[in-house]
């Protein structure tokens, strides 16, 4: 997306200073009123524009920030002090909330984290397995099972919520993560089924041929030419998965009612029921623990989380 | 492409099977079908199954330890006279029909003017992404109480100004607009998109305009927003199908009960009551089909209205 927009202006602006801050217009505008006149108005229109997104910006993420201090503060401040200035340094809440609950916060991020282990495994080699077939293979009801597939991305849960409770509650598995997670084994996810027919579709046949010809059938197909092109669109069903799986509230919640199995958001939800009116520091100081690998996926996975976006436009 | 136009074409596309098609049909049937399996299990067993299953349980009166009892229409007629349910339809609507044009509004806004060639922009588009991400989390919500709490950082910062906000989340009449608030936050995702479909508008259509000597605002209506009206209607279509069915928020910031006074009992919020509840998995049911059908007639709308207002370029 961004090296698209790098290459957009036209050679022809040489003529006005410095670096032109809005590539569809300079030609006309040298044209008609000079480089001098252009690169002023275009200035203050990027300063303008400038100071929108500086001030909205701020105020979207004020919030979060002044979480983070907060949390870093003694309680009764919390109530007290709307700044982000900060006078001493309490780490005191996040050893309190730490140990809150029956458990150590760590033991719900360690279940959490099997959930969405389990969840990312499942989703990439389920969806992948459809995508493949989906994109490259002809076979009867093909359309139909397509459309099908693309009509389950947009079926609310809640129709099939409470046969699912039943089903997985008279196996006996409530209080355990299977039901969190087989779901993904069985490519229910249809969003990354999609997601990953359109990465397919754009990977040139040829290459299919030519592995056909030297004797390959589809499984090696598909493990040794396709898996190893579709890197990116595997790595953007990680991190969504990822994501969506770890901030999961309505599965843990229905699912899982023992303490020990609690994942972050149930625990957290326990906190909140649980806590005294003075407690609003730690569970502060768990919430951005619980928000922090959301937040380092976000750091290092934005790439793939944009284009994932952008492609399919499902956030 | 997205999955609202490969529908749109998948339901078009229905002439004769070209003699290619027809050779290559069921070259591959073997092998396509064993790479499906997972999925045909999971959409059989976890989709279309249970699917069947909670339109026979809405007929019938269950609570999971007796054998469900057929009672026929009875869980229908009972949503009829059910006052608490049709609150909740007025809280979710009202939700999504001010949430959703609000954000959506926002996100628009935001992503036209990052639209041209901004420096920094990556940063700013960071920026704004974040929240999208976190909103539908726990700890947002938890966040979402304190702010709006009577002692909350909203009234701190009212207080400097001398104001005294009320008890936003305590107050009925404020409570969903906390809620509608949190939504509009999370505009981060349909920016993007928006983005993306900014940039899909050839340039060329900008300088002929400039040359005709059309304004800025002449430029927004007559070229960027027709030729962005699919990337509208897509985001609309699917931020409303999201919409109808949020549940952590509304949960969390009411304390699992909807409060105050139902005044963000969300149905979805209210289906989890009866049904994980109090067990009444029958007129849990029955409701689940209830929103299927409403999301289904609403996004039907939408699809009708279309016709009026999007513009294909092809």
């Amino acid at each position: 997306m961004t090296t698209k927009l790098e290459t957009l202006p036209a050679p022809s602006n040489k003529a006005s200073a410095g670096k032109p801050t809005n590539p569809r217009r300079p030609r006309k505008n040298r044209e008609s009123r000079g480089s001098l006149a252009f690169s002023r108005s275009a200035r203050t229109n990027a300063l303008i524009k400038h100071a929108i997104l500086i001030v909205s910006g701020g105020v979207m993420i004020y919030p979060l920030l002044w979480m983070v201090v907060s949390s870093l503060r003694a309680n009764e401040l919390i109530f007290r002090d709307p700044g982000l200035w900060l006078n001493t340094l309490e780490m005191g809440n996040y050893t309190d909330g730490w140990s809150a609950l029956t458990h150590g916060f760590g033991h719900y991020m360690i279940n959490s984290a099997v959930v969405v282990l389990g969840s990312i495994l499942g989703n990439l080699i389920s969806c992948s397995m459809a995508a493949y077939a989906f994109a490259r293979l002809q076979f009867t009801g093909q359309k139909i099972f397509f459309g099908i597939m693309l009509l389950t991305i947009m079926l609310p849960f809640h129709v099939v919520i409470v046969p699912q409770y039943i089903l997985f509650s008279q196996i006996g598995w409530v209080n355990t993560f299977w039901p969190l997670i087989v779901p993904k084994l069985l490519a229910t996810d249809a969003f990354f089924v999609f997601l990953m027919v359109q990465f397919i579709r754009g990977i040139p046949k040829e290459l299919d041929e030519a592995a056909r010809i030297d004797g390959a059938g589809h499984p090696r197909i598909f493990l040794r030419v396709i898996l190893p092109l579709m890197v990116p669109a595997l790595a953007t069903t990680t991190i969504f998965t990822f994501i969506w799986t770890w901030n999961d509230f309505f599965g843990a919640l229905i699912y899982l009612t023992d303490p020990d199995m609690f994942t972050v958001p149930v625990a957290l939800r326990a906190f909140v029921d649980s806590q005294s009116a003075t407690s609003w520091g730690s569970l502060f100081a768990m919430s951005i623990v619980s928000l922090l690998p959301v937040f380092l996926v976000f750091l290092f996975g934005q790439r793939f989380l944009i284009k994932g976006i952008a492609t399919t436009g499902i956030k | 492409m997205s999955a609202i136009s490969e529908l749109t074409s998948l339901s078009r596309r229905k002439g004769p099977k070209t003699a290619e098609e027809k050779k290559a049909n069921g070259r591959d049937n073997k092998a396509a079908y064993i790479f499906l399996l997972p999925w045909l299990v999971g959409l059989v067993a976890i989709t279309v199954g249970p699917m069947v299953m909670s339109l026979y349980l809405s007929f019938t009166d269950y609570n999971l330890i007796q054998a469900p009892e057929w009672v026929g229409l009875e869980n229908f007629q009972r949503m009829f006279t059910d006052a608490r349910l049709h609150n909740s339809l007025g809280v979710t609507f009202t939700y999504v029909l001010v949430g959703v044009p609000l954000q959506l509004a926002v996100a628009l806004l935001i992503a036209l003017v990052l639209d041209k060639g901004l420096r920094g922009l990556p940063f700013y588009r960071s920026i704004f992404y974040l929240p999208s991400l976190l909103g539908g989390s726990v700890a947002i919500a938890i966040l979402w109480k304190q702010i709006f709490g009577t002692t909350g950082l909203v009234n701190q910062v009212l207080a400097l100004g001398g104001i005294e906000g009320p008890g936003w989340i305590s107050d009925p009449s404020t409570a969903l607009g906390s809620i509608i608030l949190l939504h509009v936050w999370t505009f981060g995702a349909p920016m993007i998109i928006f983005l993306a479909g900014l940039r899909q508008i050839p340039n060329m259509y900008y300088e002929a305009a400039e040359v005709d000597g059309a304004t800025k605002l002449q430029k927004f209506w007559r070229i960027t927003l027709p030729l962005l009206s699919p990337i509208i209607f897509f985001n609309l279509v699917l931020q409303i199908i999201g919409s109808f069915q949020s549940f952590t928020q509304a949960f969390i910031v009411s304390g699992g009960n909807g409060g105050p006074s139902d005044s963000t009992m969300f149905f979805t919020l209210y289906l989890y009551q009866k049904g994980f509840g109090q067990f009444d998995m029958g007129y849990a049911s029955a409701m689940a089909w209830f929103l299927l059908v409403i999301i289904g007639a609403f996004t039907a709308i939408n699809f009708i209205a279309a016709k009026y207002w999007v513009f294909y370029d092809d």
